[in-house]
């Protein structure tokens, strides 16, 4: 079980208090009626499902209720860090030396 | 070699000394006529059928590990074709047929155990999902039978019906033509077959690029094992689909997920069938060998970890010791994970992709061991002629574009 640490809780609690909510900054378009079939099978449905460093919301559903993302390494499943809704997606150069695995 | 019951009694005479290797391990050659990127059943299976029914012998096999090592050796290998959707009973059911006469038409012997797969109902919800796929799949032919509680514990005598339970069993739909196969030997009985047909079968040998030319069109494919010339690559890479697709540059509306199961110590046959709850999710059957096959539900979160974590296997624990009062003291032997890749509509994408020469057989998810044997079969037709077979049409890459899904996650809520 993860340990997750809700950045607006600022506590580290178990994984089953949240819910996983995919990938991260996938923004929806501000005028969908304009985006081709395409386009907007994009948005709904392509995924990057990496193997390695992942971004992706967690919806804190026990606890404050709130979404955050998360940023976790695929493989190793280590959390490296945890940051607001609305705050730019960290740098992952100065993700890697906090130790992701492999 | 063919097997048979002389084999098999000279084989104890020498004991069992003498059997020879059943796939030939051969070096990569420079070039091919087509390349399967994954040697799990379906990509094996593909390589079998692609020279026994459409003639292309000059093909190869890259699996980066061992054969059968991926999901295809991690599940619970539970048969069934009782899907709600038409183009799902389809395809499940020209797989289940396959599954009938597989053993004979590989002469290896794939233990297909048609011992009934019986779906139990605890939600007024579930009864009523029940009840209409039993319709459903009676107006496609399909066999799928509605029980009471009662009914099902005749079937199914371990099976705790007391009204006393968290989630009671209401009652239950069971295809009797469904059951469970050997894992390992469907992939080893494809393996030899293809191999006998010619087909190159290349363990340790990861693909780690797939290179294009001026038009954009397939021309080979990097491995560890250095360059393989080829116009056609057919990806069956299963929970590492994606990662495979992005070496051609092609996105995937896919995610993949650990999902997990166990095993118990081998005891004497006490399990008549499989038993499947979606609800409180447990699956469980028992082995030729004796064991105790337990699958658990996948976890929240995608991974490539090949672990699942321990709460939901506990959850799964749970639900078994409940409608199974008499495992409870069971131990339980060995735990594991697979990385499922699954598409937002719970069924499989079979067919071509946006770059020529590159087809795609994945999206089977958690459930996709039944489907081994029609889901090769079609999809060699597909990479032979090079347009869909026409029960692989409808799961093109572009139903997500176009909108046609074929949802059997809210038909069913299903895992396996
Ligand atoms: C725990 C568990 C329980 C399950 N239970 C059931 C069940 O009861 N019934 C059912 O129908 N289904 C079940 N499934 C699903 C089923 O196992 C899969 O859908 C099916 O086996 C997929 O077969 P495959 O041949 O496509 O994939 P795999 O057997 O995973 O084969 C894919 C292969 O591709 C290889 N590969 C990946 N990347 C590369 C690369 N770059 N280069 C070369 N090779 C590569 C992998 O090593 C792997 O061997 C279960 C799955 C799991 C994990
Ligand atoms: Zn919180």
């Amino acid at each position: 079980m993860l340990l997750i640490k809700c950045p607006y809780c600022e506590m580290e609690r178990p994984e089953i208090e949240f819910r996983y909510a995919g990938e991260a900054h996938v923004a929806r378009p501000l005028d969908p009626s304009s985006q081709s079939d395409a386009e907007w099978a994009g948005y709904l449905y392509l995924r990057s499902n990496p193997k390695g460093l992942h971004f992706e919301r967690w919806h804190h559903v026990h606890g404050c209720a709130r979404f955050f993302n998360v940023a976790r390494d695929t493989i190793s499943d280590r959390i490296l860090t945890t940051y607001k809704a609305g705050e730019p997606k960290p740098d992952p150069a100065s993700l890697t030396a906090t130790g992701a695995a492999t | 070699m063919r097997f048979s019951a002389l084999t098999i009694l000279k084989q104890a005479l020498s004991g069992h000394s003498g059997w020879p290797e059943q796939w030939r391990s051969p070096e990569p050659k420079s070039a091919y006529d087509a390349v399967i990127v994954g040697g799990g059943g379906h990509g094996l299976g593909t390589a079998y059928y692609l020279a026994r029914e459409h003639g292309l012998r000059n093909i190869a096999v890259l699996e980066k590990g061992w054969i059968g090592g991926g999901n295809t050796g991690r599940n619970t290998t539970i048969i069934r074709s009782n899907y709600l959707w038409e183009e799902s009973e389809a395809i499940y059911e020209h797989s289940l047929k396959l599954w009938e006469t597989l053993s004979s038409e590989l002469n290896y012997n794939v233990m297909y155990s048609p011992r009934g797969v019986m779906m139990l109902a605890h939600t007024v919800h579930d009864v009523q999902v029940f009840k209409r796929h039993v319709h459903a799949n009676r107006l496609a032919g399909i066999d799928n039978e509605w029980l009471t509680a009662q009914e099902a514990k005749d079937f199914c005598p371990p099976l705790n019906i007391s009204p006393k339970l968290r989630y009671p069993v209401l009652g239950a739909a069971l295809q009797r033509r469904g059951g469970t196969a050997r894992h390992d030997a469907v992939a080893w009985g494809y393996a030899r077959g293809a191999s006998a047909l010619g087909v190159d079968i290349i363990q340790n040998c990861e693909v780690t690029g797939i290179r294009r030319d001026a038009t954009g069109a397939v021309e080979g494919v990097d491995t560890v094992r250095g360059f393989i010339r080829t116009k056609r690559v057919g990806v069956v890479a299963a929970g590492h689909t994606s990662v495979v697709m992005a070496m051609a540059g092609v996105r995937m509306p896919l995610e993949s997920y650990p999902l997990q199961a166990l095993v118990s110590e081998p005891v004497k046959p006490a399990f008549p069938c499989v038993v499947m709850s979606n609800t409180v999710h447990a699956y469980i059957s028992q082995s030729d060998k004796g064991e105790l096959v337990i699958g658990a539900g996948t976890d929240a979160y995608t991974s490539y970890s090949q672990t699942g974590g321990l709460h939901i296997t506990t959850h799964t624990v749970d639900a078994i010791c409940d409608l199974f009062p008499m495992f409870r003291r069971m131990r339980m032997m060995r735990n594991w994970g697979g990385i499922v890749d699954v598409t937002p509509d719970r069924s499989p994408i079979i067919g071509k992709t946006p770059v020529p020469g590159l087809f795609v057989n994945c999206g089977w998810g958690t459930g996709g061991f039944k489907a081994t044997t029609g889901s090769a079969h079609v999809f060699a037709a597909t990479i032979a002629k090079g347009e869909p077979h026409p029960i692989a049409a409808p799961f093109s890459l572009e139903r997500f574009t176009t909108g046609r899904l074929i949802d059997e996650a809210a038909a069913a809520a299903v895992a396996h």
